[in-house]
């Protein structure tokens, strides 16, 4: 009886014993983690406070016309002050090679997706799968060492111009995004219920018209998603394009003719420029430029994903 | 009889685009490997680069890259399994969680060369630190965290429920059960995510560029103390890693095997992030039967 008691005190003991400090536990745990998502948050912001306020320096410090700044062609920064800084050529060339290369990776990133889901769905998920992990895997400064030493000198022998063009950088970024789009178009479309596929066969209908008129409609929303998420990268993407187009100041006027992107010019530009001067500042404005473009391709992203059916 | 023979175009159509996607891997593969493995040698690999002359080599760009990767880490894996566990786990929905996820998506989706001009910003001028291995780490752990984050929680999620509730139902608390159940349970997942994480922290160059700066001072590899001058261990100096010297020698360097040079990095770093991912899948694959023989 003695001996019960004794247990069952030691084990009460035991009990408020552990679950103090698993309080204390609980607490510190909790801290950690808000600390964490704290964390978070405020790097989220401290970026576009940062790069806000740098950003505006050019307009408010320097007296430079935001229209001009985004309409004017004419970039020519001096010294003294009466630097030109029309960031056009560079606004026109980004959005330039991002269409472009949209334009050509979407259809086979997306006839990739659907070559893995409904052609082939058990061998050539497996064989393709691995390939587009390795794509993804090689780094942007190898993709623009091979633009640079296998496409430049290609397009300067069989078409006009100096190689260094317009159509090397949509070449090199449409390579590099093909992954973003394949990867998410293959999840979208294999997420896609089986009873639509086997409705629209029931009917007699053939694989292709199975795909053009069922499931390409259902998955709509999410493929465009997907082109959304690969032009946000060919947007953003610095090195590899600098190292293939050429980076001059002005408009080009075939797709083989050199021209510069907002990204390039600043990869270029920011460690030859005086930091503050009005060069540099512009360089900044850039950067908020591309930082809220890249704002609105999310904005895009979630509109489409509230609107996703299946 | 029309609608079949579109249905056959349409086929050929998709296999071919299938034949492109493996031409160009293996395209891409073989031109790296072709004219890089020639040039790797035991003397490139451990010789220091050279400005001017030519045979120089990548010693300092290699350590460079594993030593800020390692710091990196160190940083991010944390904060980004904090990050996970308060999603999966304490988040309710709402709003903070919300704005958290938006947070955390846009920072996902930032260009790489705007985190390395915050990074320019804050850790380079503000901070007067220069450029340095620290800055260039907390520049990468921006971009990081998205990943670690996302990793991170659907690894928890993916932890089957009966074993946390198992877990609450014995009275442990809530803090307990994730620290001995549930991050035991996904610590494959992590891992996994954490390695492939890694390859693409390797090759990065543009968040890196204004950050870590295209020098490295002096190394003295058998001065270990990490706050001297020329030590490799030093936080607070400049050192280019080996994505950004392949992005400086095509740009700016002058010396007769620029090409070389360039094709022998390129594949060093296109080998090393291969076996970043093949080490991914092995030690995926042997947790998992490890657990899986655990269960019998």
């Amino acid at each position: 009886m003695k001996t019960i008691s004794a247990a069952e005190n030691t084990a009460k003991q035991r009990l408020i014993k552990t679950s103090g400090k698993n309080d204390r536990g609980e607490l510190r745990g909790k801290i950690i983690i808000s600390i964490a998502a704290f964390i978070i948050i405020l790097a989220t912001i401290s970026i576009t406070v940062f790069l806000a306020v740098k950003g505006l320096q050019a307009f408010v410090a320097d007296g430079v016309n935001p229209i001009t700044f985004l309409t004017s062609t004419n970039w020519n920064p001096t010294d003294d002050g009466s630097s030109q800084l029309g960031a056009f050529p560079f606004i026109f060339g980004s959005l330039a090679v991002t269409l472009l290369s949209a334009l050509i990776a979407a259809p086979i990133g997306i006839g990739g997706a659907i070559f893995m889901t409904e052609i082939a769905p058990s061998w050539g998920r497996k064989v393709l799968q691995p390939v587009i992990e390795l794509l993804v895997g090689i780094p942007s400064v190898v993709y623009g060492f091979i633009g640079l030493s296998v496409l430049v000198p290609f397009i300067r022998d069989h078409f006009p111009g100096i190689g260094y063009s317009l159509i090397a950088g949509v070449i090199v970024l449409s390579v590099m995004i093909l992954p973003t789009i394949t990867s998410i178009s293959t999840d979208a479309m294999a997420s896609l219920p089986d009873h639509l596929r086997d409705g629209s066969y029931a009917l007699g209908a053939t694989r292709w018209q199975t795909i053009r008129k069922v499931l390409m409609p259902a998955v709509m929303p999410s493929l465009w998603t997907a082109i959304i998420l690969g032009m946000a990268r060919a947007f953003g993407e610095a090195l590899a394009v600098q190292m293939v187009i050429g980076n001059v100041r002005d408009l080009p006027s075939s797709i083989f003719d050199t021209t510069a992107t907002l990204t390039s010019i600043i990869t270029l530009n920011m460690g030859h420029t005086t930091y503050g001067s009005p060069e540099n500042n512009a360089l900044w404005s850039m950067g908020l430029i591309l930082l809220l473009i890249s704002f609105i391709f999310i904005m895009i992203v979630r509109f489409l994903s509230a609107r996703r059916r299946v | 009889m029309n609608s079949k023979l579109a249905d056959k175009m349409a086929t050929g159509v998709f296999v071919l685009i299938a034949l492109i996607f493996i031409s160009l891997l293996t395209a891409l593969f073989s031109y790296i490997l072709m004219r890089g493995l020639p040039v790797i040698s035991w003397d490139f690999l451990t010789e220091a680069s050279s400005v001017v002359r030519e045979g120089g080599g990548i010693r300092d760009q290699l350590f460079n890259s594993f030593y800020i990767l390692f710091v990196t880490l160190v940083i991010t894996v944390p904060l980004g399994v904090a990050g996970g566990i308060y999603l999966a786990e304490y988040a309710k929905p709402g709003k903070i969680t919300n704005f958290i996820r938006t947070c955390i998506e846009m920072l996902a989706s930032l260009p790489s060369i705007v985190v390395g001009m915050f990074g320019l910003l804050l850790f380079v001028n503000l901070t007067g630190w220069g450029y340095s291995i620290i800055g260039g780490a907390l520049a990468l752990t921006m971009f990081n965290i998205p990943v670690m984050v996302r990793v991170t929680e659907d690894a928890i999620r993916s932890v089957p429920a009966d074993q946390k509730q198992a877990s609450l139902a014995l009275g442990m608390t809530k803090w307990h059960t994730i620290k001995t159940v549930i991050l035991p349970s996904a610590f494959p997942g992590i891992l996994t995510g954490t390695i492939l994480a890694s390859g693409r922290i390797f090759g990065e160059a543009a968040a890196l560029l204004f950050t870590v700066g295209l020098s490295t001072p002096e190394l003295d590899y058998t001065n270990w103390n990490p706050f001297a001058e020329t030590s490799p261990l030093n936080l607070f100096r400049p050192a280019e890693t080996l994505a950004v010297h392949i992005w400086a020698v095509n740009t700016n360097g002058i010396m007769p095997d620029v090409t070389e040079i360039a094709a022998g990095a390129s594949a060093v770093l296109v080998l090393s992030i291969l076996l970043f991912n093949l080490l991914a899948r092995f030690v995926g694959k042997i947790i998992e039967q490890k657990l899986t023989a655990n269960k019998k």
